[in-house]
């Protein structure tokens, strides 16, 4: 680990600015440290800032930056009004990690991608200019849309997918005020410039997560992954679905381990508003979710893996068909 | 602000002070600074829970949070938990159980079970609980709560005996 100094802040005007690199739970930050993938010069450590509070906000929730993830998905009202989120959050990582990791370093944890994770390697997130070494390489773990030439990366998240089903918006602080971004606006494309990841800029620090008014309805977080515990998403699908007289009225749906960015795409929802849910119905809104979808060799399994994926939840969400997805 | 302010905090009940290069992890001040070395380090990046301690009430991975950082905190190790003369009731549990084979991983083990039944005494869901409002401590339960931590001699079986032994006995 390259050296670096360390400072403590108390409160939230001390964190913000180009002084030093925040660190909260450090689960993220401290590994690519180690790697020395990650070089901060000053690290800023925000634990004692305060921001660590789940509060009512409008008829929905705020959820602190430094609320820890185990203490957000334990929440009687996360679990009541938001069990998706809860979901989301007990399928990543593990008891230990969820422990120290906060609101705010889940957003911003770095990609997965293990040249991104290798010095030596050609990336463009890590050594803008330098190449991919991903492209034609290994990249089973890697996006299925909106990548670039730049980059194929994902954001690996779990927690992200479920905040943008459910229309989440973050709250940052910088030394020029405060803004709110949609959650879905907050990570980026990778487009030419794949070393910046999300929308913040030198200095911002995010305060909180505002959760909209809940919307009940079947929330369901599916995960697929290599093992079934303590492993990052091949693919997820993060689902709110109400059904009303038979119809379905309300379809929030995002992806994960599928882009730079938990993927959200409001045409898939569209296609299954309003109508009685079918198998029929189910695969073509699969396909029209995997009709923009592009392999890059080594995860071209996530194509039908994530249209069957979403067939099942669809599935599990109305009732409606079995279990074996096969066939469709 | 002051750069490297130093640490106070306590561990295993013992007030200590950590002052000194801030790149130093908890994992390795405990070894190396307080020389505890029950705690072990398996792959220092978050990956396998050899150095899982608790840290007020919760279980951390130790090689992924920095001495500095623990300014205020109550660190409890293996050594915190029982001695040799008077063992836990998990320790004793891992024993009778024969828990481990190598016994490389048993420390962060038992800190974590240790930390675990207190989450599911707190009523915390996990991700195979069917209601996330009322999780019952099945075998996969435990399991799932306790994937954190990896035991290459794949003492899992004996594992989970030794904590649901130790549970049924708390009760
Ligand atoms: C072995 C392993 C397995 C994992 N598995 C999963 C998984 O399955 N699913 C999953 O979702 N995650 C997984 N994770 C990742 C884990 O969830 C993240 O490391 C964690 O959420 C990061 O939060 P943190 O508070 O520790 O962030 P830190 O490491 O402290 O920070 C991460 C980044 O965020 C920045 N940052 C932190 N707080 C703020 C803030 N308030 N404002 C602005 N910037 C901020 C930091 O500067 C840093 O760049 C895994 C991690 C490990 C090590
Ligand atoms: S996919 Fe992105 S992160 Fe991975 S090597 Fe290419 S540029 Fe780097
Ligand atoms: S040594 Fe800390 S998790 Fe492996
Ligand atoms: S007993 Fe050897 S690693 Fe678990």
């Amino acid at each position: 680990m390259k050296f670096f100094d360390y400072a403590r802040a108390t409160e939230l005007s001390e964190a913000i600015g180009e002084f030093a690199k925040p660190i909260a739970g450090g689960t993220n930050l401290l590994d690519l440290m180690k790697l020395e993938v990650e070089t901060p010069s000053r690290l800023m450590d925000i634990n004692h800032i305060g921001l660590n509070e789940i509060s009512p906000h409008g008829d929905g929730l705020r959820i602190g930056a430094l609320v820890r993830n185990a203490d957000c998905a334990a929440d009687l009202r996360v679990r009541r009004d938001y069990p998706l989120l809860a979901r989301a959050i007990l399928a990543g990582a593990s008891p230990q990690l969820r422990n120290r990791a906060t609101t705010g370093g889940n957003l911003c944890q770095r990609t997965r991608c293990t040249y991104f994770m290798r010095l030596g390697t050609r990336c463009n997130k890590r050594e803008p200019g330098s190449g991919c070494d991903a492209i034609g390489g290994v990249n089973r773990d890697h996006a299925i849309f909106g990548a670039t030439e730049h980059c194929i990366a994902t954001y690996p998240g779990d927690m992200a997918v479920a905040l943008a089903a459910l229309d989440a918006s973050v709250q940052i602080e910088g030394i020029d005020g405060s803004r709110q971004v949609s959650l879905r606006d907050f990570h980026r494309l990778p487009d030419g410039d794949p070393h910046l990841d999300n929308v913040l800029t030198g200095g911002e620090i995010i305060t909180s997560v505002k959760l909209p008014a809940p919307v009940g309805g079947k929330q369901i977080y599916r995960k697929i992954r290599d093992r079934a515990s303590y492993a990052f998403a091949l693919v997820s699908v993060a689902a709110i679905v109400t059904l009303d007289q038979g119809r379905i009225t309300r379809a929030d749906l995002a992806f994960g381990g599928v882009a730079h960015k938990p993927w959200h795409d409001p045409a898939v929802g569209r296609a299954l508003i309003g109508n009685e849910p079918s198998d029929q119905l189910f695969s073509e809104a699969a396909d029209l979710l995997v009709n923009q979808a592009k392999g890059q060799g080594g995860n071209d399994f996530k194509i039908p893996l994530l249209r069957r994926s979403l067939i099942a939840v669809l599935r599990e969400a109305t009732g409606i068909g079995g279990n074996d997805v096969r066939n469709l | 602000m002051p750069l490297n302010p130093p640490a106070n905090f306590r561990v295993n009940g013992k007030a200590c002070r950590y002052s000194g290069d801030a790149r130093r992890s908890l994992l390795d001040f405990l070894r190396d600074d307080m020389g505890l070395y029950g705690t072990k380090k398996g792959c220092d990046h978050g990956q396998c829970g050899a150095c899982t301690v608790i840290v007020d009430g919760s279980r951390v991975n130790s090689c992924l949070t920095l001495a500095v950082m623990q300014d205020g905190c109550e660190v409890t190790t293996i050594e915190g938990l029982g001695s040799p003369e008077a063992l836990s009731v998990l320790q004793r549990a891992f024993v009778t159980h024969d828990g481990f084979q190598c016994g490389y991983c048993t420390p962060g083990q038992i800190c974590s079970a240790t930390a675990m039944i207190e989450e599911l005494a707190q009523g915390w869901p996990s991700h195979v609980s069917a209601d996330l409002n009322n999780p019952v401590p099945s075998d996969d339960e435990l399991r799932e709560r306790m994937s954190g931590n990896l035991c290459r001699c794949g003492a899992y079986p004996n594992i989970l005996a030794a904590i649901r032994d130790a549970m049924e006995a708390a009760r």
